[in-house]
């Protein structure tokens, strides 16, 4: 019944509207005036919007820059994310370049020239020095653009080196779990089919190479300075394993094994004493004090970036970068899997 | 000959409708007529537009403000979804499945092809009508037929397909996934299927009469620069749908027949699934083949427009016309070599990548063309300010300011920290969303004299303009800073763990923009339905254009134009041509001794 009076009030709006729009237009009609037809006035009118849109919009993109500086791109924890931010940076500051100049042309240019009383169109209609040049000025811009960038890409994508640290990556709805390859660098074999209610993995636990391999769930250990390499994998839909503050990300896919890899650079404790952290960490404590949630200490984290299902937004595994030291001790205290069963 | 025949064919059905009044059903509802077409195009395409974005105000209420209760999300989603004014975690991600899809298909390809490629397309080129009125209406009516599957699926019990608008498998094959993947992905892929037929019979029908149809004179490069977008639009279309259909059926084969293409090693509800050999990776192959294109089966006919609605309004013909061509040329080709680059971190072998990072850079060069062309036809002109200008200038600002960040996207190395974050929403909203919109809102108001052959109301076209475009950046321009943060896309809450709390703050911003942007979209829905029965009468020519849609009378009469078809002697930019009496001379205008077409002195 309510939603019956609400949609008949929404109606009754709708003519009352419309009703008072005739009146007006009828109102401009008997002042001899063509109500919809466009005047100088209006050209004028819309012509300063154009230009205080301009000026709105630039301090609009000013006031976020300066808002937002320390949240974007948090800081890189990566040997590789320090060169890929400088990188982001410089295409960043050829785009924002580009862009400032290009909106300012825009609306510069739509408001010097409404049109008045007496003005008049200069008879343009194509120069093929100009054509030229923003033709081949971008082409030379991009040139660059794309050699800097696929340098960058052959360094995240070589081969991983020999003596890197192997973790299996493995997703499933909706959680991650890692499995470390143990002494001989080797994961052991898993099969889809193996999967039961002890072996989350389907590890197969004939293969030798299973026999150190280290299952974890919860938090991943790696120690800084060492190159890790993830192998990934997921048994029910895909999912995608992104460490924003490393810089990395690959989709996890049924079916198949991706890899990514990268060499931590900063280690969590060192994070959690950098300034920058602690103002932020400050800042969310400040907000969930607020609504009565514990505080939060900074960790970095694993999440997963593909949709896969209703609780997508809360799959994320804690990433805790170690001294090689700490990091020893806490390998040591763990069992293989095998060892478990 | 056979072109002959034709118009006169269609001439004499012209005679003929004098004397035997149509009957509502022939003249309205399965009409062959381009002009009835692009109506019934227009005001589907209106009504789903409305769907999709009472859908994002939905989600953008649960993203602004997580947990509380709103009114208005148990008023629509009744008790299942929005239980006690909470949206439900599935039904987030249909809504946000669902918006997509509405508004990437049946709003800015359906609705802005369907629309204005049919009322345009034999208006400009000075034909009677399209070459085949009934394929045209078919065409119509499988894009209605589609529209109707896909709002069904809104009120099944597992509710409406909610993979994501790309549908990847395994989720959207696996109903045990998710619950949208039951009978609403079914739905889903029926309805899509139906909507690729429509865009092929449109799109087929388009081509045709662009090659075939041209009056007397219009010559190719006398064509308006709409009928060019249009044109490389559909070969577009009819290149890259069927590669969606096929897909599609694949898709639908591994969900009810238990074949594999897309599906091996899955354990899934407790159990090992039979499946074995295929992989997710072809899908996404398949339907980026289609979907890159379609980045420019969106956004070519908005630019065409804009081409169109600058040049008149500026008073000065476009500059670089045939540079213009050469740029929707280029990036209609660019558009088939470049899909791999919604692909990089899929595992997909990086030298490929490589190569992808090459050809998508490369569609910044014709795309940085065609908006210094458009800010050099503004330079020096005579401005006349229509809502239409303002949309089409609004459109240069989006397509530059979206079109900058895909630099950064096109980088392979640059998309890893970024890809599938806000920064990408941003991104393709603004460049593609966002630019397709105001196109489209710049041709409605434009050509509303033709379609309706009334006026929309200025001032509520003012209004409605200025709010749409400052809530569309304050919308769309902060998720770049949610992006570059790490926040995620598709995320049903950015709290559920403590790292993006201080973010908070942008989201409820963007919430309040989209809001206020969304109640915005009621005046131009108003205004629309209002100036259609009431506005005020149109002259013939109101914006002093020059093409030949101009020259017809200010009547809905089969044939188009009452007597002979008119001859075309010069190209449609001829405004503010030195040493004539008025600032536009219309295509029909003979040369006179010693003129120059196309553009020369």
């Amino acid at each position: 019944m309510i939603k019956l009076l609400i949609y008949a009030a929404i109606v009754l709006l709708i003519i009352a509207v419309a009703q008072l729009v005739r009146v007006f237009e009828l109102a401009s009609e008997l002042k001899g005036e063509k109500s919809n037809e466009v005047t100088y006035k209006d050209h004028r009118n819309q012509g300063r919007m154009m230009f205080a849109f301009l000026i709105a919009f630039m301090l609009f993109f000013v006031w976020q820059v300066v808002k937002y500086k320390d949240a974007i791109l948090p800081v890189a924890a990566s040997v590789h994310g320090k060169d890929l931010d400088w990188l982001m940076w410089f295409n960043m500051g050829l785009i924002t370049i580009v862009f400032v100049v290009i909106n300012f042309l825009l609306f510069y240019f739509s408001y010097k020239y409404y049109s008045r009383p007496d003005s008049q169109a200069t008879y343009l209609p194509h120069n093929n020095k100009l054509e030229l040049i923003w033709t081949v000025v971008p082409a030379i811009v991009l040139a660059v653009i794309i050699i800097l960038g696929l340098k960058m890409w052959n360094t995240i994508t070589e081969p991983a080196s020999k003596d890197a640290i192997v973790i299996q990556l493995y997703a499933k709805q909706f959680d991650w779990t890692a499995r470390y390859a143990g002494k001989d660098s080797t994961l052991g074999h898993s099969n889809f089919k193996l999967i039961d209610g002890a072996n989350a993995l389907g590890i197969d636990t004939l293969d030798p190479h299973s026999m150190d391999d280290i299952v974890v769930h919860g938090e991943l250990h790696i120690p800084v300075g060492r190159q890790v390499e993830f192998k990934i994998n997921s048994r029910d839909v895909i999912h995608s394993a992104f460490m924003p503050h490393f810089r990395i990300q690959m989709n996890a896919v049924p079916g198949m094994t991706t890899s990514m890899h990268m060499t931590p650079s900063i280690t969590t404790e060192e994070m959690r004493k950098r300034p920058e952290v602690i103002a932020q960490v400050k800042m969310i404590n400040e907000i969930r004090a607020k609504k009565g949630e514990d505080p939060y200490e900074f960790n970095f984290l694993l999440l997963c970036n593909k949709i896969c299902g209703a609780s997508h937004s809360n799959m994320q595994m804690n990433v805790v970068v170690d001294t090689p030291e700490q990091y020893e001790a806490w390998l040591a205290k763990q069992k293989p899997f095998l060892a478990k069963k | 000959m056979d072109n002959h025949g034709h118009t006169e064919h269609a001439l004499e059905h012209a005679h003929a409708d004098h004397h035997h009044e149509e009957s509502f059903i022939t003249k309205y509802i399965f009409s062959m007529d381009h002009k009835v077409i692009a109506r019934q195009f227009l005001i589907t395409a209106v009504f789903m537009a409305l769907v999709g974005m009472v859908m994002s105000t939905l989600f953008r209420l649960q993203l602004g403000w997580p947990g509380q209760k709103f009114w208005l999300i148990e008023f629509l989603l009744g008790d299942k979804w929005g239980k006690d004014g909470i949206v439900d975690p599935n039904m987030y991600l249909a809504l946000v499945t669902i918006h997509g899809t509405i508004m990437v298909f049946f709003l800015l390809t359906g609705g802005l092809s369907g629309t204005f490629s049919n009322l345009l397309i034999p208006y400009q080129v000075g034909a009677r009508d399209m070459a085949s009125g009934f394929l045209n209406m078919l065409s119509f009516w499988f894009f209605f037929v589609s529209s109707v599957v896909m709002l069904s699926s809104l009120f099944i019990e597992g509710g409406p397909a909610s993979a994501g608008w790309t549908v990847y498998p395994p989720l959207s094959a696996l109903p045990q996934a998710i619950p949208g993947s039951g009978l609403g992905m079914t739905l889903w892929l029926v309805s899509i299927t139906l909507f690729v037929i429509s865009a092929l019979l449109g799109g087929l029908n388009y081509i045709i009469t662009i090659f075939n149809l041209r009056t007397k004179g219009m010559s190719m490069t006398r064509m308006p620069l709409t009928v060019w977008a249009f044109l490389v639009t559909a070969i577009l279309g009819v290149l890259s749908f069927p590669v969606l259909v096929s897909a599609v059926v694949l898709l639908l084969m591994d969900r009810s027949f238990g074949t594999s293409f897309y599906l091996s090693d899955i354990y899934i509800g407790g159990q090992a699934l039979e499946q074995s050999g295929g992989s997710p990776i072809l899908y996404q192959h398949l339907f980026w083949f289609l979907g890159h294109p379609e980045v420019y089966i969106v956004l070519l006919p908005a630019l065409g427009i804009a081409s169109e609605v600058i040049s008149t309004n500026a008073r000065k013909p476009i500059f670089g016309y045939r540079a213009m061509i050469g740029s929707i040329l280029a990036i209609g080709f660019l558009s088939f070599i470049v899909w791999g680059h919604h692909m990089f971190i899929t595992g997909m072998n990086p030298f490929l990548g490589s190569v992808f990072v090459f050809t998508t850079l490369l569609i910044a060069i014709p795309s940085a063309v065609k908006a210094f062309n458009y800010i050099t036809t503004l330079w020096k002109g005579n401005i006349k300010f229509t809502p239409a200008m303002l949309f089409a200038i609004g459109l240069v600002s989006t397509f530059v300011t979206g079109g900058v960040t895909g630099i950064i996207l096109a980088d392979s190395a640059l998309d890893v920290p970024v890809h599938d974050t806000y920064f990408v929403v941003g991104h393709f909203h603004i460049v593609m969303g966002l630019s397709a919109v105001l196109g489209m809102f710049a041709g409605v108001y434009h050509w509303f004299p033709k379609l309706f052959l009334r006026h929309m109301n200025k001032k509520m076209g003012y209004l409605h303009f200025w709010l749409t475009f400052i809530c569309a950046y304050g919308v769309f321009f902060p998720m770049h800073f949610l992006g570059l943060a790490g926040v995620p896309r598709r995320y049903y809450t950015n709290s559920a763990f403590p790292m993006f709390d201080h973010l908070v703050n942008i989201n409820v911003m963007i919430s309040t923009f989209a809001i206020i942007g969304a109640l915005a979209q009621f005046i131009f829905v108003f205004n629309f339905f209002y100036s259609i029965f009431r506005g005020t009468k149109s002259e013939k020519n109101p914006w002093h254009g020059n093409t030949l849609e101009w020259t017809t009378p200010m009547a809905h009469t089969h044939g188009n134009w009452p007597g002979a078809l008119p001859v075309v002697y010069r190209w449609p930019y001829d405004y503010s041509k030195p040493g004539k009496q008025l600032d536009y001379v219309p295509q029909t205008v003979p040369l006179e001794e010693g003129e120059v077409d196309g553009g020369g002195h």
